[in-house]
């Protein structure tokens, strides 16, 4: 069952439209339609982010194919994205 | 397309048939509140303002009170004002006049001699005044009469995913047959501006939409405070809304994907049909205030974590795309955008699906807010009262 889903595909975190626990799969359909799955690497709460790779620190976080800001910590894939592990930064955008 | 609306002496239509008793400061606020409770068919708010404010803090109060008169919602107003304060009776009621010539009556409290004198005169006034607009009847008119407030609230990670995006999709629609929609809260722009911008019609439009964001950054840089000390708000965070950047990207989806036609500061008058961008802050009811006093005759406000809201003048159709919220605060919230998550709806669908209810609203079906009284308003502020 789909339990995540991705916005765009320049996208390093998906979202999760069910309840996640630590260890379940996650499974969400990529922009082609094919579903991926990947393990959970902690619980993730309805509607949070979660890694769908690697995101080293210092590395920007994207979502809507934009930046919503930088990793404050290497976060691996399928881990809890939030507050925790991500700093706002203000970018000149014009 | 057309709706059924009260046609105005100044060419406006409006969706609702309300007399307003106008405090014209917080002094005047209780005495219309208590004539308001006397007459059927008018409404009033709590006014904080209206006294002790900076000129541009007056302004801002002035064009709410003013647009709130001219709202094409509102059949006529009675101004109650106190006497002494700053937003003296002539200057509101040249304010109002700048902007309607709808029926007008004033009472100045010292004047009157007092609150039940001043309570007696305007309860009369008020009372000729609804059975007046009791005789108007809805009439057909063209939907470029319509003007459409978003807003979003309390705002989570559905917000950017299903609400605000139908939203969008509404606005697109309304924008193609001519009616006019406000997207609105500048502080919520903070990260998406160059989005938005690209989106300006020419370069004067543009350029106003990143002046507006800018400018917000700077007045509260002024007073040492930075926009995201209070913004994503614990809600917001709890709901799964990491960063300011985020909350933004997903709100601007309200204004669907049309070009922004024109930039208009708070409150002022909404002439250009089309996509407008409100420069409004992201606080919810001050927000909506605004947008009210612009012109438009009804708000449709996207939540996450769910909210009551409402406002006395215009009716507020709550949607949210969270299906927790929606099971959980099903008797406030209208409509479920949630169903294009889980792909049992289309975006457009669901789009459809709420201009239909837009338009039952338009033509007189109430809101839940309305049906349980919500009238809570704010006024936006520059600075503390002098």
């Amino acid at each position: 069952m789909v339990s995540a889903m991705i916005i765009d595909a320049a996208d390093n975190v998906g979202v999760a439209i069910e309840s996640i626990k630590k260890g379940d799969t996650i499974s969400y359909l990529d922009m082609t339609k094919k579903q991926v799955d990947i393990k959970a690497a902690e619980d993730i709460s309805i509607y949070h982010k979660f890694a769908l790779c690697n995101i080293p620190q210092g590395q920007p976080v994207v979502k809507y194919g934009q930046h919503i800001g930088v990793a404050a910590a290497d976060i691996k894939q399928g881990e809890h994205v939030h507050e925790h592990n991500v700093k706002s930064v203000r970018e000149n955008l014009g | 397309m057309n709706f059924y609306g009260y046609k105005r002496p100044d060419g406006r239509f409006g969706i609702r048939n309300h007399v307003l008793i106008l405090p014209a400061s917080v002094c005047a606020s209780d005495t219309t509140r208590i004539i308001s409770q006397q007459v059927k068919g008018t409404v009033t708010f709590n006014n904080q303002n209206g006294c002790s404010q900076v000129p541009p803090d007056q302004q801002l109060t002035m064009d709410v009170m003013a647009g709130f008169a001219a709202n094409p919602n509102i059949y006529g107003t009675v101004v109650v004002s106190l006497g002494c304060e700053n937003c003296q009776m002539d200057l509101v009621v040249e304010a109002i006049k700048e902007r309607t010539n709808k029926p007008l009556q004033q009472v100045v409290i010292q004047e009157a001699g007092g609150t039940v004198k001043a309570i007696e005169k305007a309860v009369r006034y008020a009372k000729i005044m609804v059975q007046d607009a009791s005789m108007v009847q809805r009439e057909e008119c063209d939907i470029s009469k319509l003007i459409v407030g978003t807003e979003c609230g309390g705002s989570d990670p559905t917000s950017g995913l299903a609400a605000n995006p139908v939203v969008g999709e509404l606005s697109d629609c309304l924008v193609d047959l001519g009616a006019t929609s406000i997207l609105s809260e500048t502080t919520e722009f903070i990260g998406a501006e160059h989005i938005l911008a690209k989106r300006g019609k020419n370069e004067e439009v543009k350029q106003r939409i990143l002046e507006i964001v800018h400018r917000y950054e700077k007045a509260l840089r002024l007073v040492g405070e930075e926009v995201r000390d209070g913004n994503p708000s614990p809600g917001n965070k709890a709901g799964g809304l990491t960063t300011l950047e985020e909350k933004s990207l997903g709100c601007i989806h309200k204004g669907g994907h049309r070009p922004i036609d024109a930039v208009y500061d708070y409150a002022k008058q909404v002439t250009d049909t089309g996509l407008v961008i409100m420069d409004t802050p992201g606080n919810d009811p001050s927000s909506v205030a605004a947008m009210v006093a612009g012109g438009a005759q009804i708000v449709v406000f996207t939540t996450g974590r769910g909210t009551p809201t409402g406002n006395p003048i215009v009716p507020v159709i709550k949607i949210t795309g969270n299906k927790l919220t929606y099971a959980n605060m099903e008797d406030n919230i209208d409509f479920d955008a949630s169903p294009v998550i889980y792909g049992t709806k289309t975006m457009n669908e669901l789009g459809q699906e709420l201009f239909e209810m837009v338009m039952e609203t338009v033509n007189g079906k109430m809101t839940k807010a309305e049906s349980l009284g919500y009238m809570e308003i704010a006024i936006a502020r520059v600075c503390n009262y002098v």
